[in-house]
């Protein structure tokens, strides 16, 4: 601390006219003051005793570049470019707060550039911010959809990832309060776990607000036809909200060409790393329109003139319709968000361009498909459902075995094997979820292939 | 008076080109392994594993640019990033410094690598950590328990909002509840979060003394009471001393207490949020604990509790178990989730790393710092002509930060607070904190020094105020219309909320921009 230093803190002192700080304290009352002093651990003041510790404590993890690691379920094991790596660190993108506009010019055009290329990606003009997750953002535009419609009733998969489900109820409120939506599950169709629109149209009344489509889904699905569930919630008044993995994106038909309303999704997979759980993030972007853009709870930059002749700027728009601009009035809140993310996701997408989206999802694809075909030859394990991109559920139950069992042996082969569905989704009885992406090499797979027969024989 | 002589600053200016107008065709940043012969002729073409109607029609407009151009630009950007580059005392925000050491170790695999999905004994290193900033936070705040889930604190602050539903939902009293009570000088999130929530907003007007009275309090209070959620001392630096009565009173009327910790910089080892009588409190990691900004996170809005609230918390949470860490996924009364997964855990290391480094002496003395430190602004910035003082009959010290007005200046010059930030830049010091909406202080600013900055620094950057207010009153023109020595010229707004003009994306910009020139 730079002025801690004796001398340095008496002249402080001497300039305010105290003889020690205790008395800038004054407008604490006595009996407010804490019971008994903080006792902490000992204080590790030097760089070399705190970097020790660190090291020795976090060396004692084990992560998924030591050992392969098929877990997925809204964190992912990307590669993440180097670039990446270096932008995530610069103490120009990891120090600023709210500067002025010349002040944060920099930022504030990545910032931009992060909305205009996940536009493009997604096919959508109006892209807000990021925010702290999918499942935030997923429970935002759902409100966002009640908010538009007037309506409060919200159409999901029976099969959605349970973490991200149970964020979005946190979102809609309890029945009996006065914003509570319903999040009414629709069943799918056994055979390729995609919704069943027969079962979607008789669901959808002047109630619904929004159907909320994910593909691929929380457990990898591809919907073969999104624009005839577009079409379909839209005959009934309702919006369509997408959930899309942007990976998928190169390949995949991007929300704004079948019609979607509102898009969400993750931002982790472009270029951060998992971090624990930390690493994500999620956007949401609409065609431009005020029926959406009145209705979002983020904060979003827009680009401006500045006052010399073709200058670039940007500022932030719809400002007040945000709760810094008008608190309990303004949609839903917002804060601190994931914004340094979003200065990578941008320098990723830049990196990758339309080739390099194109070739992700192609391998993504081919190596994933390549996975399920290698185990599903594994006896007892078969593939539950047919079309799907990076993840796909292993059926187990014909092995006799618990995803549990199955992945403690993994594990000691030095595998993660994929996430357990048991129990978040006890209809699928002994599944699992697992995820390949393009880190995982073909002698990957075949590595996981033959453990999982060791370990079922 | 005679102005010191100031840095000859200038922002890098790179007039960089946004980058959907850069690369050329054909031209790559990122290749990828063609995928293997065997791996391609396991399953079919394209066309049989996704139908048609699922695949993309056209490529995604995407610049071409190669890896090289891709991090130029972004370092150009970087470098038109004031960021902590220069001097900012940006009130409410308590800027530290972000230890690289921190830094370096969240970026090795063993931390960045993780899922959160995989099992316990694969986490041991990062659980112990997690646990060990749990402790810390129930030693500085009395409470039993923290979550680390909420990514902010005003994700925090709706975690209250959802723990104070769950909780009277529990005891059968949700629907007659259906009242927060917060402050005009809490932060919106307070209010907002209340409000998304589902709860109806009391907010409490100032009185004489700074803060409102217990008589307000106790007239908003009654049976549709569910909670109270406020920040003390406030950011005017103003400590409400009433605040344990407040809490009584709140508890009587059968709602909860929650203490938004967001200045918590000032009081930090001196009280504790659970002996004031508070159900649950906040810290901001990303502000008070040394964890970086990010320029707008990834952060962390640390929740804590009360023993009788730990079983409302979001899961999961971690506990120790004999010489094990283990982590707890469900609970029956939990609220669910406000996040996925755990938090954002590198903030919470960092954040770990920063507190063990300071240890309890260095915590207290970092409170006695920017307590002095902003004492010694005051005594400095109420020397210049013109800037005046939040309720300034009050004569106690204010705590971390002080809120100021320059009504004066704007009403002898025209400059306003505004055109005073864009001036400032132009020597390098970054934007002040004005307020939170409403404006309680006309044309308002906020320097918190904290402990960071050095007596120069807060020295120089009350110099470069000092100046702009001087030119204010003789050569306001310069300061209406800078920048001058910045990345870029001054920003106009003015079209930003006009949805004939609002371009938050490139492809936007250009059908309007388009529109424009043709009409």
């Amino acid at each position: 601390m730079a002025n801690s230093a004796p001398a340095l803190r008496e002249e402080l002192c001497a300039a305010v006219g105290v003889s020690d700080p205790e008395e800038l304290f004054a407008q604490i009352p006595l009996d407010h003051r804490a019971a008994r002093p903080v006792v902490l651990p000992p204080a590790l003041a030097s760089e070399v005793e705190l970097s020790r510790h660190l090291r020795d404590t976090l060396g004692r993890n084990v992560d998924c570049e030591a050992v392969l690691s098929f877990l997925g379920g809204g964190c992912w094991q990307h590669h993440v470019p180097a670039v990446c790596d270096e932008l995530a660190t610069r103490t120009e993108f990891l120090t600023p707060v709210w500067g002025t506009p010349a002040s944060d010019h920099g930022r504030n055009q990545a910032w931009f550039e992060f909305s205009s290329q996940l536009g493009e990606l997604l096919d959508l003009d109006f892209v807000g911010l990021p925010v702290y997750s999918w499942g935030c953002a997923a429970g935002h535009a759902v409100r966002m959809a009640a908010r538009i419609t007037g309506r409060d009733q919200i159409l999901i998969s029976e099969f959605m990832d349970h973490e991200r489900l149970a964020v979005m109820r946190t979102y809609c409120e309890p029945p009996g309060m006065r914003g509570h939506i319903e999040l009414r599950s629709v069943p799918t169709n056994p055979a390729t776990g995609t919704i069943a629109v027969d079962e979607l149209a008789a669901a959808l009344s002047d109630r619904t607000a929004a159907v909320y489509l994910e593909t691929p889904s929380g457990l990898g699905v591809i919907e073969p036809d999104p624009g005839q569930i577009a079409r379909l919630a839209h005959s009934h008044g309702a919006e369509l909200i997408a959930g899309v993995d942007p990976t998928s994106l190169g390949l995949l038909a991007p929300p704004g060409q079948y019609g979607a309303d509102i898009a969400v999704g993750p931002t982790q997979p472009l270029g951060v790393h998992m971090n624990c759980g930390g690493g994500v993030g999620g956007f949401i972007a609409s065609r431009d329109e005020e029926r959406y853009a009145r209705a979002y709870p983020t904060l979003q930059v827009s680009l401006c003139p500045t006052s010399k002749q073709g200058e670039h700027g940007f500022a932030l728009t719809l400002f007040q319709q945000s709760s810094y601009g008008s608190r309990e009035l303004g949609n839903d809140w917002t804060g601190n968000s994931v914004y340094l993310w979003a200065v990578v996701n941008a320098a990723y997408m830049a990196l990758l361009g339309p080739a390099g989206f194109a070739e992700l999802g192609e391998l993504i694809l081919a190596r994933s498909r390549y996975a399920a075909t290698r185990l599903a030859e594994v006896p007892g394990v078969s593939v539950r459902w047919p079309w799907f991109f990076k993840e796909f559920v292993l059926d187990f139950n014909e092995t006799g075995r618990t995803v549990a069992e199955i992945n403690v042996a993994l594990r000691e082969r030095g595998i993660f094997g994929g996430g357990d569905l048991s129990l978040s989704h006890p209809q699928l009885g002994q599944a699992a979820l697992y995820c390949v992406t393009e880190v995982h090499t073909q002698h990957d797979i075949d590595r996981l292939v033959t453990a999982l027969t060791e370990v079922l024989a | 008076m005679s102005l010191p002589k100031l840095r000859q600053y200038h922002a890098a200016v790179w007039d960089e080109p946004i980058v959907m107008e850069m690369g050329r065709a054909g031209r790559r940043g990122m290749v990828f392994p063609t995928s293997d012969a065997e791996v391609s002729a396991a399953d079919g073409t394209l066309d049989t594993v996704i139908p048609a109607s699922a695949r993309r029609q056209h490529p995604p407009k995407l610049p071409e640019l190669s890896e090289f151009e891709v991090q130029r630009h972004y370092l150009h950007l970087a470098q038109e990033t004031l960021g902590m580059m220069g001097i900012s005392l940006f009130g409410t925000c308590t800027m530290k410094y972000n230890p690289r050491v921190s830094e370096l170790v969240a970026a090795r695999p063993w931390l960045a690598e993780l899922h959160p999905n995989q099992s316990e004994e694969t986490l041991q290193g990062v659980l112990e950590i997690v646990h060990g900033m749990n402790q810390i936070l129930c030693e500085l705040s009395g409470m039993a328990q923290f979550v680390f889930q909420p990514g902010g604190g005003a994700d925090a602050a709706y975690t209250h909002a959802c723990i104070t539903r769950a909780y009277h939902e529990h005891r059968g009293e949700l629907a007659q509840r259906n009242e927060i009570i917060t402050t005009i000088q809490a932060h919106p999130c307070n209010a907002a979060t209340a409000a998304a929530a589902g709860f109806n907003v009391v907010t409490l007007p100032l009185e004489e003394a700074g803060y409102p009275s217990v008589a307000a309090l106790e007239a908003a209070l009654s049976d549709r009471t569910a909670a109270l959620m406020v920040n003390n001392p406030d950011d005017m630096g103003i400590y409400n001393p009433n605040i344990k009565r407040w809490v009584e009173l709140v508890h009587q009327a059968g709602g909860l207490a929650f203490y938004d910790h967001a200045n918590f910089n000032g009081v930090m080892s001196r009280l504790r949020a659970r002996e004031l009588g508070f159900d649950a409190c906040m810290f901001m990691l990303h502000k008070t604990f040394g964890a970086p900004k990010g320029g707008g996170g990834p952060a962390v809005g640390a929740y804590g509790c009360s023993e009788d609230l730990v079983a409302f918390l979001p899961r999961p949470l971690v506990r120790q178990v004999g010489g094990r860490y283990t982590i707890e996924h469900e609970a029956p009364l939990s609220v669910g989730r406000v996040r996925e997964f755990w938090g954002n855990i590198p903030q919470v290391v960092k954040a770990y790393a920063w507190t063990r480094a300071m240890g309890s002496d260095g915590l207290r003395q970092a409170a006695d710092i920017s307590v002095l430190a902003n004492n010694y602004m005051e005594r400095r910035l109420l020397a210049i002509p013109g800037v005046s003082k939040s309720f300034p009959e009050l004569s106690s010290p204010r705590l971390e930060m002080t809120r100021y007005s320059l009504a004066k200046v704007a009403e002898d010059t025209g400059v306003t607070v505004l055109d005073i930030q864009n001036r400032m830049v132009d020597f390098g010091v970054d934007a002040f904190w004005l307020s939170h909406e409403p404006w309680i202080v006309p044309e308002p600013f906020t320097p918190e020094a904290g402990e960071l900055w050095s007596k120069e620094d807060i020295d120089y950057w009350i110099d470069v105020l000092a100046t702009v207010i001087d030119e204010a009153y003789n050569d306001p023109d310069t300061v209406r219309s800078a920048p001058h020595c910045q990345a870029i010229h001054k920003v106009d707004g003015a079209g930003a909320d006009d949805p004939q003009r609002w371009a938050t994306t490139w492809r936007a910009y250009q059908y309007k921009h388009s529109i424009q020139v043709t009409s």
